[in-house]
């Protein structure tokens, strides 16, 4: 038996007996002989947990790890922030991690408060009225937020700026395959996006969307960007960055309709790109289109406060081919972890987050620009991030810059004109800056 | 008052968290309410860079005129808070938990370590391969393993869900018959699915056909034949099905909708039934999704994250999403796009956390562990059917695999017990309920689900505790559950009086 079954020999057999069968092989029965797997899988016999250790531990020590072998400066959607103990000693109880989604509110008030939290702090960061409790990542939240939008507006033509992360442009063209949807990049011009002027022929856009700050870290220009949707009446979609937004204004009170973002910067680690976390927050008068799980604040019969996941019928397993989502499980756990780290930050820290990242990435910038052969890619302003142009191809350098000890940054395709896209967060020092430029110049030369 | 459930004497026997103490019976205020101006739990390390201010650095017409609003709390009221709500959170490491359907099987503490380690939750996502072989290598022969296991030839990591992985094959079946010339306009499913797969179906670009399932609880064949015809682009199958049953007609299935040009897609949200014992490749089937969170033990974290790679046979390999995973000629390890990828269906490369627990998971079972899985998981749920034969209605009463569903209908008529009411009631006996209302084929459904990794004890306390409550069915049982820490909820009232943050209070 597998490490993992706590049957006895003898439980096996009272157990069969009961059920009225002779063996275990009797159980399939009811599958066709013909379909049966002759001589078991072909995969190894198990290990013990030891061993099993021994050969992941082999794997981990075979990567270049950014808490021990490379100091990051590589941001692109995935950010390397402090995440304090109290986070994942706190959200790695098991009460959190083994449980089911919550369908029994009365076992589940633990999960669900936590998420009622997790969406009150994420509609105050976008400044929307509702957020729901979680998507898979920012990719697939740009992809809800267009269902959502053209579903309100009828119209299926998606204006997409080329400030959106390739990665999320290249996901949602994957999902428009099967909705049909029509998506129509919007070109950068040093650094921020150029709208058209008029239509761009043909049917005008049911939704327009925007990174805030986009990919290449610039500033975008979001009363412009609502303007354009005015004029054709269409949804303004606006994917954030939560820790920007510790000093800008928010999307919400810049007209957006639909605000979505990657929330790995607070509380998940780099992971490889996984599990992240889809932000996804609309204006309340969109609530009944919102994807996904959405808890509500209620009473249980004796007149208690009480929280239960609600607007249950927008969701799949109620209106089926209907529904406007198929999403089921989500990210809770992670939202969880973003709920604990933006409580441990608070107002102050969430500033000084968003501070600290500024300071340190207006340094890299400085000391990088002051390189020869060094250039900025746009001038539009950037906060947290910024593109650069070398003299050599952005993966040249990322290789040769890990022998000297940093994750130099990510490298920018021919969209973009090629170069690196580097980021600080609050973890990088002065010392670390000044040691990233003088490699940098180095490995160029 | 039939029973008090709040003095039932003695020790709970096992497999049943009614022990847990609870020191009262009040709400635990939201963060918000515990937040006081100018308290903080942060600290950050000194940077030592020049101090400027949010003025220098962002320009006026982006800086937002006043801070957003958190709460403001010390580390250990934070942690104390959220301490507290754990404790108002039923899990699988407290006790059974037998949803039918979600394979809530207890979680080897091994995968937390693994999943931990800093060579894998401090990697980078575009970090090159030179930088990431061990995390190649680990998805590559992830997706090696899970080949084998469903008798597929490749397979992509990238869907982070199992709703995802189905729409990643309803688009793979797109660009297949599109790639034919044929781009086809119906998928068929049977009326126990999933509700995920209608919604797939219709987010994959496709019109749904329902076919009904016959007296046995399996597809009707006769209704199959009469939907099939050349603008079916495939149908959708989980096998065993919603039920618990064996499809036992799935070669001949598998036939007709290749007859006519389809393709077979396996929902895999129950595998854990056949692991070892039979495989969807052998089936006949063409793209498989599996829930590394139900049949490989990652954890469900309350309702995520987890994955549901995609596994396909070789025809279908070309348009899988990229960039894979791939062993080089040379031994190292690689990323390749298929020549006519779909494209992408996540930002990166999918929960790779995730695919570490699942890894390790499959690591310590080995092939003759998984097979152990499959045979438990069939013989506790047939147990589980035998020994409520007479307290519920059995529908089906013939063998099942991992799940049975029984049924509340007698209750109902009756008593007025519906099985909202048994769950409730379940929730008082220390147990977790089972899923209810599905499949929707069956009245008052109650599909149980006991996982492999259920004891004998615990089966015969959650069997008793099933038996005592239908015996027990009175109209009290309206007010269950009361040894909870809160009673039964006003789901009504949730959405006539929509409250979804604190703000909207």
């Amino acid at each position: 038996m597998g490490h993992y079954v706590p049957h006895t020999e003898a439980d096996i057999e009272e157990m069969l007996a009961f059920v009225g069968l002779d063996s275990l092989e009797d159980l399939f029965m009811v599958v066709p002989e013909a379909l049966r797997l002759a001589g078991g899988l072909d995969l190894a016999p198990g290990l013990s947990e030891f061993e099993v250790l021994d050969e992941v531990q082999r794997l981990a020590d075979a990567n270049l790890a950014c808490s021990s072998d490379l100091v990051c400066f590589a941001g692109g959607g995935a950010y390397d922030h402090e995440i304090p103990s109290a986070v994942w000693r706190t959200a790695m109880r098991s009460e959190f991690v083994t449980a089911y989604t919550p369908y029994q509110p009365e076992v589940a008030q633990g999960v669900l408060q936590a998420l009622f939290e997790y969406q009150t702090t994420i509609a105050r960061l976008t400044g929307l009225e509702v957020a729901n409790a979680s998507l898979y990542d920012g990719a697939t939240a740009c992809v809800e937020a267009i269902n959502l939008a053209v579903a309100a507006t009828g119209r299926s033509t998606v204006w997409v700026s080329g400030g959106v992360h390739p990665n999320w442009r290249a996901t949602l063209r994957t999902y428009a395959a099967g909705t049909g949807h029509r998506l129509v990049d919007q070109p950068l011009d040093d650094g921020v996006t150029r709208w058209p002027a008029d239509g761009g022929g043909g049917e005008g856009p049911g939704a327009v969307l925007v990174q805030y700050p986009n990919y290449l870290g610039c500033l975008e220009d979001l009363a412009e960007a609502r303007q354009v949707a005015d004029r054709h009446g269409a949804l303004l979609l606006v994917a954030f960055d939560p820790v920007a937004a510790g000093v800008l204004r928010t999307p919400g009170s810049l007209g957006a309709d639909v605000v979505v973002g990657e929330g790995q910067p607070f509380g998940t680690p780099l992971s490889f790109g996984g599990p992240y976390l889809g932000l996804f927050s609309v204006r309340s008068e969109h609530v009944r289109r919102i994807p996904g799980r959405l808890v509500g604040e209620t009473l249980d019969v004796e007149g208690r406060r009480a929280y239960v996941t609600t607007l249950r019928t927008r969701e799949q397993d109620i209106r089926r081919e209907k529904a406007s989502s198929n999403i089921c499980t989500n990210q809770t756990l992670i939202a969880v972890c973003c709920a604990i780290q933006l409580s441990w930050l608070g107002t102050s820290g969430l500033r000084e987050v968003a501070l600290r990242s500024a300071r340190a990435t207006r340094a890299t910038r400085e000391a990088v620009l002051a390189i020869d052969g060094v250039e900025a890619t746009a001038s539009a302003p950037t906060l947290r991030e910024f593109a650069i142009q070398l003299p050599l191809a952005g993966e040249a350098v990322v290789e040769r810059m890990a022998e000297e000890g940093f994750l130099a940054g990510v490298p920018l395709g021919d969209e973009y004109g090629g170069g690196l896209l580097v980021a600080a967060t609050e973890r990088r020092t002065a010392s670390e800056i000044d040691a990233y430029a003088a490699a940098l110049e180095k490995v160029i030369r | 008052m039939t029973q008090d459930p709040t003095s039932r004497e003695g020790s709970a026997p096992g497999g049943r968290a009614s022990s847990i103490p609870l020191l009262g019976r009040d709400a635990e205020p939201t963060i918000f309410e515990l937040s006081s101006p100018g308290r903080r739990a942060w600290s950050f390390r000194d940077q030592d860079l020049p101090d400027w201010s949010a003025d220098e650095l962002v320009p006026p017409e982006h800086l937002a005129p006043e801070p957003v609003a958190l709460p403001e709390v010390s580390e250990r009221d934070l942690v104390a808070h959220f301490t507290r709500l754990s404790h108002r959170q039923y899990s699988v490491d407290l006790g059974a938990y037998p949803l039918g359907s979600c394979t809530m099987k207890y979680n080897p503490k091994l995968c937390d370590d693994a999943a931990a380690l800093p060579g894998f939750a401090h990697v980078h996502p575009s970090a090159p391969a030179s930088m990431t072989q061990g995390w190649i290598e680990l998805l590559v022969s992830l997706g090696d393993a899970l080949c084998q296991v469903t008798g597929m030839h490749a397979v992509t990591l990238q869907p982070p869900a199992g709703a995802a992985g189905e729409l990643t094959g309803l688009l793979l079946m797109r660009a297949f018959h599109t790639a034919n010339g044929d781009p086809r306009r119906k998928v068929v499913i049977p009326d126990s699915a999933h509700g995920t797969n209608p919604a797939s179906v219709t987010l994959g670009g496709y019109e749904t056909v329902t076919v009904p399932s016959d007296e046995r609880g399996l597809v009707d064949l006769e209704a199959l034949r009469a939907v099939l015809d050349t603008d079916v682009a495939g149908i959708m199958l989980t096998n065993p099905n919603t039920l618990g049953l064996f499809e036992e007609d799935i070669a001949e299935i598998a036939a007709m909708v290749h007859e006519v040009g389809g393709l077979l897609y396996y929902d895999g949200a129950n595998l854990n039934a056949i692991l070892g014992v039979t495989r969807p490749g052998d089936m006949g089937f063409d793209i498989v999704h599996m829930n590394l969170h139900k049949t490989f033990a990652v954890p469900h974290g309350g309702g995520g994250p987890g994955a549901g790679p995609v596994a396909v046979s070789a025809r279908l390999a070309p348009f899988l999403p990229g960039p894979l995973p791939v062993r080089l000629a040379d031994g190292s390890f690689g990323w390749s796009t298929p020549e006519r990828s779909i494209g992408r269906m996540h930002g990166w490369h999918g929960n790779g956390l995730a695919l570490v627990r699942a890894y390790a998971y499959l690591l310590a079972n080995g092939g003759d562990g998984l097979r152990a899985v499959a045979e438990a998981a069939v013989l506790n749920a047939n147990w589980m059917r035998v020994a409520l034969r007479g307290a519920y209605d059995i529908p089906f009463d013939r063998p099942n695999m991992h799940e049975c569903v029984v049924s509340a209908t007698r209750l109902r008529k009756e008593h007025g017990v519906r099985a909202m009411d048994v769950a409730k009631r379940l929730l008082e006996e220390g147990f977790h309920a089972p899923t209810v209302y599905f499949p929707l084929i069956v009245d008052e459904a109650l599909m149980i689900e006991p996982t492999e990794t259920e004891s004998l004890d615990t089966l015969r306390a959650l069997a008793d505790a099933l038996v005592r409550i239908a015996e027990g069915a009175s109209e009290a049982d309206h007010d269950a559950p009361r040894a909870t820490p809160v009673g039964r909820v006003d789901e009504a009232r949730a959405a006539r009086h929509l409250i979804p943050t604190f703000d909207a209070r």
